[in-house]
């Protein structure tokens, strides 16, 4: 595990959530299940490690989205947000 | 605006590097040549895989440091001492070497014309390339647009010798739309009369937009740095959804 002062952001996730989502994830708001703090995905703290994905909210440093691959399975658990709010595209 | 819509799905290419030239002691930048680009946004990121010969895999992330309108992807790559890939990427590959990438990538630490200003932006070391393709883009513009659009840059590097990109940051701060700082860490050459010291809140109190001025801020660079100078333009009362941050981890 990285220490805190070394963490990432959202933005160091993108391209593996990419694979995951099938939709570039920085530019969707998520609100944690925690505080209600409503944010872009680019401004969520990451903290991976290699074995998958960490999302955290930056206010109360909840794990909003976890992100991990088994042999079977991209295991994808997002129980730390309440609400996901994905911008549509320019219709 | 784009939001989600992706033209083109995120595959890993191999990319031709066409150019390679050296930026500081620390600091290398590569053209590549990457077939079946869509093209970029400014603040947006490659990734780049490194597969050695028994199968062994490393991949980093790497700022697009040239401009949206330009038909190669440059890439600016600091060398870490004892690191696994910028030392290969700086020191082994060779115009004419192949390069594995997949890209672009991002969508919030973005930013075009289209998005505004007064444009505030704030680097630490090597978070100047992802600030350095939105000062290419903006340099692209119609006078209009750049007349509209003012930008201030505050760039802070441990020595003179270390700042990436000077001399073109220095002409591009020749222009009355934008403001080109720097500050200087750890050395100054002789005779420096410029800030000496880390970003801080005084630092940003004279140099910023003021609040009322709506700026956009973009924050890049070791993570301490772009958390405190984060934190403290929402001290002094910008809105922090117009403060987007782009941490880069451990210093160079």
């Amino acid at each position: 595990m990285q220490p805190e002062e070394l963490r990432l952001d959202g933005n160091a996730a993108a391209g593996t959530l990419r694979e995951v989502f099938a939709a570039e994830v920085t530019v969707m708001l998520a609100t944690c299940a925690g505080c209600g703090a409503e944010r872009p995905m680019g401004a969520l703290l990451e903290y991976g490690d290699g074995m998958g994905v960490i999302l955290r909210c930056p206010g109360c440093d909840r794990a909003m989205l976890r992100v991990a691959r088994t042999p079977e399975f991209v295991r994808v658990d997002a129980s730390g947000m309440s609400l996901l709010a994905i911008p549509r595209a320019a219709e | 605006m784009a939001g989600t819509a992706i033209p083109g799905r995120l595959t890993w290419q191999v990319a031709t590097v066409v150019e390679a030239r050296d930026e500081t002691p620390r600091a290398r930048t590569l053209v590549l040549d990457v077939p079946e680009w869509p093209g970029h946004r400014a603040g947006q990121h490659v990734d780049v895989r490194l597969v050695a010969d028994d199968g062994y895999q490393a991949q980093r992330s790497y700022s697009i440091a040239s401009a949206p309108q330009d038909a190669h992807v440059a890439l600016t790559i600091e060398r870490i001492a004892n690191a696994e890939v910028s030392p290969y990427l700086c020191d082994v590959l060779r115009v004419g070497d192949g390069l594995e990438v997949r890209g672009p990538i991002g969508g919030y630490f973005v930013w075009d014309v289209a998005i505004g200003g007064p444009l505030m932006l704030i680097a630490g070391g090597s978070g100047i390339v992802p600030l350095m393709a939105m000062l290419r883009h903006h340099a692209r513009a119609t006078d209009a647009v750049r007349e509209r659009i003012p930008v201030r840059l505050l760039y802070s590097a441990r020595t003179w010798e270390n700042l990436i990109y000077r001399d073109e940051l220095e002409r591009l701060g020749e222009s009355t739309q934008v403001t080109v700082t720097f500050a200087l860490t750890r050395q100054a050459p002789p005779g420096w009369i410029g800030y000496r010291r880390r970003i801080d809140r005084a630092m940003l109190e004279e140099l910023g937009w003021p609040t009322s001025d709506l700026p956009r801020a973009y924050v890049c660079g070791p993570t301490p740095l772009v958390e405190s100078v984060s934190a403290l333009l929402v001290e002094l009362g910008h809105d922090p959804s117009r403060v987007r941050t782009e941490r880069f981890g451990a210093t160079g």
